[in-house]
């Protein structure tokens, strides 16, 4: 299966990038993220504020499958319809230092469009800790179990 | 539906990640696997194809018997971290096209 969303993130950098190409014509993605409704439908939060504009703000809420609420919020610095959203994401009540997010629409032949987001974070460390929470919550429990698999089976090879 | 299964999502059933753990050391039959379960047959014969179409394990015919082994490649996909991240954002933009596609349909003219 072709994989369309591509991360380049480079050792010892404290930023990455990342892009994905939509069989939506760009005002449409663009859509897809100033819409309140259509920010809840495809991010599955609840979005609290959104105001699209320079000095703008967002609060969004999100519910676990445990029934806790997570919040996070941002300020927008920069929103050029159909082309580019500069602002800063945090998590509310985590150790998670802010960071700056830039997104830039790009419009591709025959109706597609692109999206290029460009996340710099506060340093090294905070970037490689985000980066393996997603890995750390998928393995969770088989953790230890799996890890000593996966060395065994490297070691034998 | 989805047919192409994540491998994080396949590894996140207890009894998946114990089947690995015991074909790890040799190739076995679902029959053998299924005899280390409480679980019925046809419950650990859907954890193998699974585990098979995620390409964790991998089926070999010996003689007339079907004997499932450990695909060590696949697993060592487990051990790049970044995966899973660009995962949650595939899914994500997944889920966003698919959004504004019956946005799209559903918009008046």
């Amino acid at each position: 299966m072709l994989q369309k969303t591509k991360i380049n993130a480079q050792d010892g950098k404290q930023d990455l990038v990342i892009t994905r190409e939509f069989e939506l014509p760009v005002d449409l993605l663009f859509k897809a993220y100033v819409e309140p409704q259509l920010v809840e439908q495809w991010m599955g939060t609840k979005v609290l504020k959104l105001e699209n504009k320079q000095h703008g703000s967002y609060q969004f809420e999100t519910t676990d499958p445990y029934g806790n609420k997570h919040r996070f919020n941002g300020v927008i610095h920069e929103f050029s319809p159909n082309r580019k959203i500069t602002r800063t994401f945090e998590m509310e009540n985590t150790p998670f230092p802010v960071q700056l997010e830039f997104l830039e629409f790009e419009e591709l032949p025959q109706d597609k469009s692109k999206l290029t987001m460009h996340i710099v974070y506060k340093s090294v460390a905070a970037r490689d800790q985000l980066l393996q929470l997603p890995f750390a919550q998928g393995i969770n429990m088989a953790h230890n179990r799996l890890q000593d698999l996966v060395s065994n089976l490297l070691n034998i090879r | 539906m989805n047919l192409r299964r994540d491998v994080f999502q396949a590894i996140a059933d207890p009894t998946r990640r114990a089947i690995l753990v015991l074909v790890a050391t040799q190739s076995m039959t679902a029959g053998a696997i299924a005899a280390n379960f409480d679980t019925a047959r046809p419950t650990v014969s859907k954890h193998l194809h699974i585990l098979t179409e995620c390409e964790l394990l991998q089926q070999e015919q010996q003689g007339r018997e079907m004997y499932y082994h450990l695909n060590p490649q696949k697993m060592k996909e487990i051990a790049d971290f970044i995966e899973p991240f660009r995962n949650m954002w595939e899914d994500r933009f997944t889920k966003l096209e698919t959004v504004m596609k019956e946005y799209k349909a559903n918009k008046p003219a």
